[in-house]
């Protein structure tokens, strides 16, 4: 609803439109600094092994080779969650763990530098599965992690932060029960969120202790508190935001690559470029947790969920970049979609040999989903439920409480999002689709088509504090100092238009200042769609300042109350006489009026998001065709109508849809070698492939700020990957036990049991 | 090994005289065309996504035709005419290729990496065939790696610079 605004709810041009489409935006691996040198990294051909010795005489003698580093020459500098990991380890533990770095003139010379590097290793048997990694003998990948299970909590979050979910009397619920389902299902085929930018930073050490980075994530800005907690204080560190080329959530967090440009920067005394290739990208950089639950739940014939209870197994891989946050985030988001008042449900993050898990949007929320709607949806069946009536009765509404990621309890003040449910029910048809569990909607000789719905939220729309000035100049324009950088959101643009309204201001008079740490406030970046509520409510507060400041210097001048001024167009003038304009440089003279505004922390909202999918699967080949999808949620008010309908339509790819239908990383489980890190081997859709995307938008104002709209971007994914698992299961009739749909798994259920019914997978 | 000392390459309309062989400021009989423009020409629009003739990232033209630089030796391009996506505006006015204009009416992009590729894509595509229907667009793309999902955005961005009647 565009109809009370000059510029939000409307479709502008996003302010990088034009270099975007002339190639003019310097992503990190454009950027050319004088005297930059170029890294590399070299990487452990053994899933899990002692570095003996490195021997890189060779490689320091190579023309264009200025340093060589190896675990023993740099600090013990050590990152991930519980500060687990090294910068540069004597242990290996995953194929493409890092070995020693190298920085060099050229690439092709870094290159070649790591092929002249001998290392001695001393092979460690590995863990590639969960079980194998709970094994009592197994074999240990730390010592702080006793039977490879991570320490559990967020210590950032505080004491209470969320590791478990109990809460009411299970006993009691499973009694009250009038069907009781139990079974183990898994989300363990790790796809890669695989953006086509891959990750990247730029170092730069100046004695004596100056640390400048440059990097390609999400989120910059917090890069610099991250650092300081890893290196210890003393540092005069700076981080600078580069625009970023896709990354889904995966591109928040980079630290090991960021300290390997600036330790090879402080050898060599210039700047120093690292740019991981594809094949690192997806061997040894994060990608999605691996998960399974073994879950048991009650529900009576209503759609009341009376208890649920059982254990989450997440594993993370070599290390955790942030792991028990996403379970913490997890554990909330299953309240927010299941109202239940008896929980016991307990996770366990478990490591194995292979390359980490970490950040991806659906965060935890999504491999959860993926885990548990298949054994949710053996107790609709044997209860009779309609899973669509299901969810809508059970997503959380206005006055319904959750414990959230901190372990406090928040009470739902938004809006009810049973209206939004109804209409994409309507757009997809599903009264007319869904007929019953394991029933194809449509068979036509071998192509048997089924539908599927899962539904996801999230409260963290409102996670962390944002901060951000706005700056007035007498000549009219309005500059914003905000720490956001553009991944794909189309963000930057929003908070331009943000500002222009409450201004009332030309979207081309309004600009933001390059993205830099030391020149803006603290902002946590984007990440759990908060970049619309969180960071939106600290740049409109900011210009809503600047703009009363501009007002009471005015009136000053005027001799005016600043009740009875207004501004539009870098004018101010008397509200009874609005004919009458003054410049702001009439106004105020040679004055730049400052604005501030903070965000505080809020999880009383959150964003939901319904998928229904159709798929269509040939009995013959086990091929599954995604035939159509309509998303429907409700934002409150859309700020870019084109900038949401994109984040909207990619519910598909980064690990979303697609993910439950053919993506997925192979790992040789002898060797812990990833078979397909490359874009040949894995899968993706093209521009061929495209089903049917619909996507239904509501706007019930929310009261989140003036505009009254929140983010749901980092959520589209998140409910995908369930629906189309249970619309392929419904089509052939037979529960299948897990992801992805490929024809293999499909014809093999087909197979093996008997034509008819009974549940496979989940029990 | 083989071949001629230097090379001329015509970039964008300005004539590249090439020094060909190892030494750094050289360019090695291995280089590949996209790490000539990005590196040396300093033209970073082109992107590099895959390295590995998978994504499309890196499409510019080719004497008119849409290829892979990343799959191409600059060494084979002797006396070839390429254009990249910052060839693409009008040289003396700088307007934008309509193609271009169509891509930010429609917001044809979320992060823009895949961008340059598509647009050289789909303007190679257009040459060939001006008048190409929706799914002609779709297969001529097909190619063309975006992760974000803007494929629908672009399908309309580029039927919308198809004149009337097309297909
Ligand atoms: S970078 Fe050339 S095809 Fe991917
Ligand atoms: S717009 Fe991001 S990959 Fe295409």
């Amino acid at each position: 609803m565009a109809g009370a605004y000059t510029y939000i709810g409307r479709s502008t041009p996003r302010e990088d439109a034009s270099r975007v489409v002339t190639g003019t935006v310097q992503f990190i691996d454009d950027i050319a600094l004088p005297g930059l040198l170029h890294g590399r990294v070299l990487r452990s051909p053994h899933a899990h092994a002692l570095v003996k010795a490195v021997d890189k005489t060779k490689a320091e003698a190579l023309v264009g080779v200025e340093a060589v580093l190896a675990w023993e020459d740099v600090p013990d500098w050590k990152g991930g969650m519980t500060n687990s990991t090294r910068v540069l380890d004597r242990k290996v533990r995953f194929v493409g763990d890092a070995v020693a770095i190298v920085a060099a003139t050229t690439r092709k010379t870094a290159a070649e530098a790591l092929d002249l590097i001998d290392v001695e290793y001393e092979i460690l048997p590995g863990v590639f599965t969960l079980d194998d990694a709970l094994d009592p003998g197994a074999p240990q990948l730390y010592e702080d992690y006793p039977g490879n299970v991570v320490t559990p909590g967020v210590p950032g979050w505080g004491p209470e932060s969320l590791k478990d979910l109990v809460t009411g009397d299970v006993d009691g619920g499973f009694r009250e029960a009038d069907v009781v389902a139990e079974g183990v299902f898994g989300c363990e085929n790790i796809p890669n969120p695989m953006p086509p930018e891959t990750p990247g930073a730029i170092g730069l050490w100046e004695e004596p202790n100056k640390i400048t980075v440059w990097v390609s994530d999400q989120a910059f800005y917090k890069h610099k508190g991250y650092l300081r907690r890893i290196v210890g204080s003393g540092f005069d560190i700076k981080t600078i935001g580069v625009p970023c080329g896709g990354s889904y959530g995966s591109k928040n967090m980079s630290w090991q690559l960021q300290l390997h440009a600036v330790l090879l920067s402080k050898a060599t005394g210039r700047p120093v470029k690292l740019v991981l290739s594809k094949e690192e990208q997806l061997a040894a950089f994060t990608l999605r947790p691996s998960s399974r639950m073994h879950v048991k739940v009650g529900l009576k014939r209503d759609g009341t969920v009376t208890a649920l209870s059982g254990r989450w197994l997440v594993e993370t891989g070599h290390y955790s970049q942030t792991t028990q946050a996403q379970v913490a985030v997890g554990l909330g988001e299953a309240q927010l979609a299941i109202r239940c008042a008896n929980w016991d449900l307990h996770p366990a993050i478990v490591c194995t040999n292979r390359n980490a898990s970490g950040m991806v949007r659906g965060f935890g929320g999504q491999e959860l989903k993926c885990s548990l709607t298949p054994i949710l949806s053996l107790a609709m069946e044997k209860a009779g439920l309609d899973p669509f009536e299901f969810f809508k009765k059970n997503y959380v509404k206005p006055g319904d409480g959750y414990f959230w990621r901190n372990g406090k309890w928040y009470v739902y003040r938004g809006v009810d999002y049973a209206a939004a449910m109804d209409e994409g029910a309507k757009r997809f048809g599903w009264a007319e689709k869904w007929k019953g569990w394991l029933n194809p909607s449509e068979v036509s000789g071998t192509k048997r088509r089924g539908v599927g719905v899962c539904v996801h939220g999230n409260a963290d729309i409102g996670e962390d504090p944002s901060e951000a000035y706005v700056r007035l100049d007498p000549d009219g324009t309005a500059t914003i100092h905000s720490a956001l950088v553009e991944h794909g959101t189309g963000q930057k643009t929003n908070i331009v238009k943000m500002v222009a309204e409450v201004l009332q201001l030309p979207l081309d008079r309004v600009s933001q200042l390059p993205t830099d740490s030391s020149n803006s406030p603290f902002e946590r970046g984007p990440g759990g769609s908060r970049g619309t509520y969180a960071t939106g409510s600290a740049v409109i507060a900011a210009a809503e300042d600047a703009r009363h400041k501009l007002l009471e210097s005015a009136a000053h001048a005027l001799g005016a109350d600043p009740a009875d001024l207004d501004t539009d167009s870098g004018m101010v003038f008397r509200k009874n006489e609005p004919s009458e304009r003054i410049s702001w440089e009439a106004a105020v003279g040679r004055r730049t009026c400052i604005g501030y505004g903070r965000f505080e922390e809020d999880f009383t909202l959150a964003n939901c998001m319904m998928t229904f999918v159709e798929v269509e699967v040939d009995t013959e080949t086990g091929h599954v065709t995604l035939i159509e999808v309509v998303n429907t949620t409700d934002v409150g008010q859309i700020i870019d109508p084109p900038g949401l309908e994109g984040q909207m339509n990619g519910c598909l790819g980064s690990g979303g849809i697609d993910s439950a239908l053919f993506e997925e990383t192979v790992l040789d489980s002898s060797t812990g070698r990833m078979l397909d890190s490359n874009m040949v081997d894995y899968r993706w859709r093209t521009f061929f492939e495209l089903p049917s995307v619909h996507n239904v938008v509501l706007e019930t104002p929310f009261a989140s700020h003036r505009f009254g709209a929140v983010g749901v971007g980092e959520v589209a994914t998140a409910p995908g990957p369930a629906a189309a698992l249970m619309a392929a299961s419904n089509a052939i009739g037979v529960w299948l036990d897990g992801y992805p749909a490929t024809p293999q798994r499909v014809l093999r259920a087909l197979g093996n049991v008997a034509p008819g019914r009974t549940g496979g997978g989940a029990t | 090994m083989e071949h001629a000392d230097r090379i001329r390459l015509t970039v964008n309309g300005k004539v590249h005289d090439i020094e060909i062989g190892d030494r750094d400021d050289q360019v090695g009989p291995l280089e590949t065309l996209a790490a000539t423009l990005r590196e040396r020409l300093r033209l970073t629009g082109t992107k590099v996504a895959c390295d590995d003739g998978a994504c499309g990232c890196c499409t510019v033209h080719l004497d008119g035709m849409a290829i892979l630089s990343c799959m191409t030796l600059t060494v084979e391009c002797d006396g070839k005419d390429v254009t990249t996506i910052e060839g693409l505006s009008d040289p003396k006015t700088g307007a934008l290729d309509p193609l271009q204009q169509a891509f930010i009416d429609h917001t044809a992009f979320q992060c823009g990496y895949c961008t340059p590729g598509i647009i050289m894509s789909a303007k190679a595509l257009l040459a060939e065939n001006p008048r190409p229907t929706e799914e002609e667009v779709k297969e001529g793309l097909s190619g063309n790696f975006c992760r974000c999902i803007s494929h629908y955005h672009v399908v309309k961005a580029v039927m919308s610079v198809v004149p009337p009647g097309g297909g």
